[in-house]
């Protein structure tokens, strides 16, 4: 039998992001609820979020971020073959994200899959990707985490509501074709922690989003910066020369204890959870392509990304930025 | 080795600075956390473990709730250290 023959390493190259157009503010929450935009700011750090037309679809979100990166990376649509829509919010259970956006996006007849590994969603997808290129059973791959949690968040329980938001990021992957050229994805470091599933969850299709917020605190704070610093370090990455952190948006508190435990001084920490509130999968692909566009991050720096979440799933890996 | 009430209260004056910047000497037993102290859950559930790493004395979640005072953390700490 004869086996692919793959590339000795995959990079990213290009970042797309896309944020629904309506603006809820914190102070048009507290005008419905019992809060208010001091309380918000200081538990989550969130100012304001987007939140999806009622017709507008996880695909439609999508399309829209997966078209922008497709556009930014130089390569036609037909040089994709391989999408993968990280999302634990689709409409319907079948058909899948994945294959209605590539349509859609004019790209042929891709492998096309979606994974739910809800908010570490987009590192376990960019594994994924970064894997297959290797293994060389894709070349070109286009990678989107998009949700639509405003959906399944229950509009009068101020625990969730003021967290959760809609959004949707890419990015194109494709090989390392240069003799010397880097590799761009480093290992990933995974792993998931199942006896923590009664944490986060949605009962069935007519529940709301349910999280046990102080038990995902204390965990995240806690448990996952030895991920971080194992991606580091499985990458031949010293911490002290990332020229950005940009994990998983779930609560600045989060962001910050996690991003002082780790201990990288250059780096840049995304606070992209201010405008954008939670997005789960879809937040550090929203974050970084917002974050290359301010210029805040030059060509070829080392990221580290790390995503976590429901399940609960866990992963993180350095990156270089296009 | 057990610890006094005055080390633990030190200990945790330290911790409070560092998690929540209110200043050691401010943490005082008969505070309160949320009223005196300007403490929420999040910064209790930062505090109980910082508490762990230093007192080596576990505070799980559903006992954080009823921890109200400083004096209610050292009593717990010191509870919790003599029958480890």
């Amino acid at each position: 039998m004869r086996l692919t023959e793959g590339a000795p390493g995959a990079r990213i190259l290009a970042f797309g992001g896309y944020q629904p157009a309506q603006v809820v503010t914190n102070h048009d929450l507290a005008a419905t609820m019992e809060t208010s935009d001091e309380w918000i700011k200081s538990r989550v750090g969130i100012s304001s979020r987007r939140i999806a037309a009622p017709d507008e679809t996880v695909a439609d979100m999508a399309t829209a971020a997966g078209g922008k990166a497709l556009a930014a990376s130089g390569l036609a649509p037909v040089d994709i073959d391989l999408v993968i829509v990280a999302t634990c919010t689709p409409e319907v259970q079948i058909p899948n994200t994945a294959a209605t956006v590539a349509q859609r996006l004019g790209i042929g007849a891709p492998g096309a899959y979606d994974l739910n590994a809800a908010c570490a969603g987009f590192c376990y997808a960019l594994a994924n990707a970064n894997d297959a290129i290797r293994a060389g059973t894709a070349r070109n791959v286009l990678v989107i985490g998009a949700e639509k949690l405003s959906h399944w968040v229950d509009w009068t329980d101020r625990s969730t509501a003021i967290i959760f938001a809609d959004g949707a990021g890419a990015a194109v992957v494709g090989p390392v074709t240069e003799p010397d050229e880097l590799p761009g994805i480093g290992p990933v470091v995974w792993g998931s922690a199942g006896h923590m599933a009664d944490k986060i969850f949605i009962a069935d299709r007519n529940s709301f989003i349910f999280q046990e917020g102080q038990a995902v605190f204390r965990w995240a704070t806690t448990a996952l910066h030895p991920v971080a610093l194992e991606a580091c370090k499985e990458a031949g990455v010293d911490p002290a020369d990332l020229a950005a952190f940009v994990p998983h948006q779930a609560n600045l508190r989060i962001v910050e204890a996690i991003a002082r435990k780790i201990g990288a001084p250059q780096a840049i920490v995304a606070d992209d959870i201010v405008n954008a509130g939670n997005t789960s999968s879809a937040s550090i692909p929203l974050a970084l392509s917002r974050m290359l566009e301010r210029g805040e991050i030059g060509s070829g720096a080392h990221v580290l990304i790390l995503g976590f979440g429901a399940g609960i799933c866990y992963a993180g890996q350095v990156i270089t930025v296009p | 080795m057990s610890m006094t009430e005055q080390e633990i209260l030190a200990g945790l004056g330290e911790i409070i600075d560092e998690v929540a910047g209110v200043p050691a000497d401010q943490v005082t037993p008969d505070k309160t956390f949320v009223d005196d102290l300007d403490i929420d859950s999040l910064s209790m559930v930062e505090i109980a473990v910082a508490a762990q790493d230093k007192f080596g004395v576990e505070i799980p979640d559903d006992q954080l709730k009823d921890l109200k005072t400083v004096q209610d953390v050292i009593d717990y700490v010191r509870r919790a250290a003599v029958s480890a």
